[in-house]
């Protein structure tokens, strides 16, 4: 942290010479709104940009233009009717949102979910993740002028986004995941069709391997651009692949599954030792690659049983606190619950990946050029909606 | 006979006459192009269909559009220079009008044959640069003059390996002439056997693989879309454009496209000429423009799927392969061309 104030300093400092150079020029900087409508903010960001010709002196994302204020609306609702509101904070990977706010719940009312109950949300958690990262992978390149892989993105997320349909009945908000398990089993003949959709997504993977990652103009436009070491990326808070692309090898599936099957599973946590924009997109393509083998494992060791323990149907959570965390597509997605013991929580605070995410913005974006603010951006990938709750 | 018609009209028909065709040519051109490549290949390229209701195959797509934009509202930007503004779009879409005044479709399809028809069309195609500054400065609004700015610097950096790149074929072919690069190009000969021609493609690879580089920045297109980059700036210089001022935009963009897939096709594939005929034939005056179209399609093709594949370049990253890639491959190219042509 002190590396981080002192480096802000002299960033600073310089700044103001290059400021007075410029007023003996008789040069003025320009400030530049980015956002909230831009394309390359995929939703309502803004980023006050000061520029120097091309040149970013200084950014500042501005945020609040999408908050609907779900920490407070939960404190109205029951448990169960949270779960429709979380469903949109990060829309594209909605089933993963409800899982830690369910988990936190049970911890508090101390319910055993049925072993089948838990491997079936696992499977559908990495189904939101390939879901969530494909569109990713597509979008990086549209933000960098390849106008292709975003479409060959959308082709393939749809496969596995009607796996999600088939099993949930909703494509973007399955609102399945309750106190106790699942609302219910899994349909007849999905396991094989599953299977398909992972080669498939592979399949994919490579394709962008191949046209994308491959791409001559892709790796000059992203070594180097963009580099969060390691303890930057620590002190803002980052989480994800975010964090995992500058080195540090940390992945909450890995060291606190807390109810999820991943530690019953043989796979490998990816990290980059370079943390610039290349880094965060091989990590997250190798975690594609990565949650499809970890979903087929899945599939071949599901256990049979019921998918729901008993739990009363009027649900009271007991009076206590729980804080549940989970690695979500965009990063780490925490609830801390507090229960007075009545239908609803008292307060629930929610912790999303991407606001930590962005926070790393005015510290990677200064002394890069505007073309470079894009591709940091999308590379840090964000979700609106999991920045505003 | 057809090719004798043009010469017995007065000069004011003629005159009349080119200007309808060319009049014509461009909105079709531009057109055939959007329809062809940005609508379908591109589609095709994406896994998905395209356009598909307007018209059998959506072929009437664009010609919605362009109604479409005739119906919208002139709007100006309330700080903007109004007359700049309202003049840029006509200066880009004046040159490449004038880039089709030299281009030759058949020895006499043509509708300026000058001396110095090469040196003319690379001339005109850089006066677009007026026009996207004007539109840039005149818009008033700060990605457009950041779009302008980047608009400028790269068509200055990519004018020289456009021209270098053409100037191997000058020296191969001792003219500046458009048509009598055509007919040298017919009357060569490949290991000595004169009757299919001699296409410069073949001695010049390295020219036109430059050549095609710097007209996909020129057009500024994908990898080399960065004054107009929609994901960063906006649409850069056309951001505040709509209605026929943008339409004219479009329109001047596949237009050149066009013209400079013929120019290609001119100087590197052989023109009008077919392999097997007599270059002297009046007859290419009816079949040249087709042969000239389908060469301009193969180029046109080659320039969008680049367009389609490839993700932008960063400014300096572009100047950077102008300045020290580009234009000393040209220049080696125009010593070892040079060296060759005194030689053998």
């Amino acid at each position: 942290m002190t590396v981080t104030e002192r480096e802000q300093r002299a960033f600073i400092a310089a700044a103001a010479a290059d400021a007075r150079v410029n007023v003996e020029l008789e040069t003025e900087g320009m400030t530049l709104n980015i956002g909230p409508q831009h394309p390359a903010t995929h939703g309502t960001l803004r980023i006050v940009a000061r520029l120097d010709g091309e040149q970013v002196v200084a950014a500042e994302p501005v945020m609040g233009y999408m908050h609907r204020g779900y920490e407070k609306l939960a404190e109205v609702r029951t448990y169960p009717q949270v779960t429709t509101l979380i469903n949109r904070i990060d829309w594209l990977g909605s089933f993963a949102n409800e899982v830690p706010f369910i988990l936190a719940a049970e911890q508090l009312m101390e319910v055993e979910v049925p072993p089948r109950a838990a491997w079936i949300r696992t499977i559908l958690f990495e189904l939101s993740r390939l879901a969530n990262i494909a569109l990713f992978l597509g979008d990086m390149g549209v933000q960098l002028g390849a106008l292709t892989p975003v479409f060959f993105a959308f082709r393939d997320r749809e496969f596995v986004l009607n796996q999600i349909e088939a099993v949930t009945g909703g494509r973007f908000h399955p609102n399945f995941d309750r106190i106790g398990g699942l609302k219910d089993d899994l349909p007849k003949g999905w396991i094989e069709e599953t299977r398909g959709v992972m080669a498939k997504m592979r399949n994919f993977c490579d394709e962008l391997e191949d046209l994308l990652m491959g791409n001559e103009i892709f790796e000059a436009r992203t070594r180097g651009v963009g580099v969060i070491p390691a303890d930057i990326a620590l002190s803002y808070g980052l989480s994800g692949a975010n964090l995992r692309a500058s080195g540090v090898d940390w992945d909450m599936r890995r060291d606190n599954p807390c109810g999820l099957v991943h530690d019953q599973l043989d796979w490998k946590v990816w990290t980059h030792p370079d943390g610039d924009s290349f880094a965060r997109y091989w990590v997250r393509l190798q975690e594609t690659r990565e949650a499809t083998y970890m979903v087929e494992q899945m599939l071949d060791g599901l256990p049979a049983g019921p998918v729901m323990a008993k739990v009363p149907v009027i649900i009271k959570v007991p009076a206590g606190e729980a804080y549940v965390a989970t690695e979500n597509p965009l990063g780490v997605m925490g609830y801390y619950v507090v229960s007075k013991g009545d239908l609803g929580p008292f307060r629930v605070k929610i912790r999303s990946a991407s606001f930590n995410n962005i926070s790393v913005a005015p510290w990677v974006l200064r002394g890069v050029y505007v073309p470079d603010v894009i591709t940091i951006l999308a590379s840090l990938y964000f979700i609106l909606g999991d920045i505003d709750r | 006979m057809i090719w004798t018609l043009a010469l017995e009209l007065a000069y004011w028909q003629q005159t009349a006459i080119k200007l309808v065709v060319v009049a014509l040519v461009i909105p079709t051109a531009a057109l055939i192009l959007g329809y062809v490549f940005l609508m379908k290949m591109m589609s095709f390229m994406q896994s998905r269909l395209g356009p598909m209701e307007a018209g059998p195959y959506g072929t009437l797509q664009l010609l919605a559009d362009g109604v479409k934009f005739l119906q919208k509202e002139d709007v100006f930007p309330r700080r903007a220079d109004r007359y700049v503004f309202a003049l840029a779009p006509v200066v880009v879409l004046v040159s490449t009008f004038l880039l089709y005044a030299v281009l030759p479709m058949g020895p006499d399809a043509v509708v300026s044959s000058l001396d110095a028809g090469l040196f003319f069309a690379l001339a005109v195609a850089s006066l677009s640069v007026i026009g996207v500054l004007m539109a840039g400065w005149g818009s008033a609004n700060k990605y457009a003059l950041m779009g302008g700015m980047r608009a400028a610097g790269q068509l200055i950096a990519y004018e020289l390996p456009l021209v270098l790149a053409a100037i191997g074929v000058v020296i191969q072919a001792g003219t500046l002439d458009l048509n009598k690069i055509v007919l040298a190009q017919a009357n060569g000969e490949l290991f000595g056997w004169g009757a299919i021609g001699f296409p410069y493609i073949l001695t010049q690879f390295l020219g036109f693989a430059i050549f095609l580089v710097a007209v996909q920045a020129e057009l500024t297109q994908p990898p080399f879309d960065m004054p107009v980059a929609e994901s960063e700036i906006v649409g850069g210089y056309q951001v505040e454009y709509t209605g026929f001022r943008f339409l004219f935009f479009f329109m001047a963009e596949f237009g050149t496209a066009f013209a400079f897939a013929g120019i290609a096709s001119v100087l590197f594939l052989g023109g009008w000429y077919v392999p097997g005929l007599d270059p002297a034939s009046g007859w290419f005056n009816l079949i040249g423009p087709f042969v000239m179209f389908i060469k301009i399609m193969a180029v046109s093709a080659l320039i969008f799927w680049f367009r389609f594949t490839f993700p932008r370049l960063r400014e300096d990253q572009l100047q950077k392969l102008a300045w020290k890639v580009l234009v000393p491959l040209a220049l080696g190219n125009i010593v070892v061309t040079g060296v060759l042509k005194v030689l053998v």
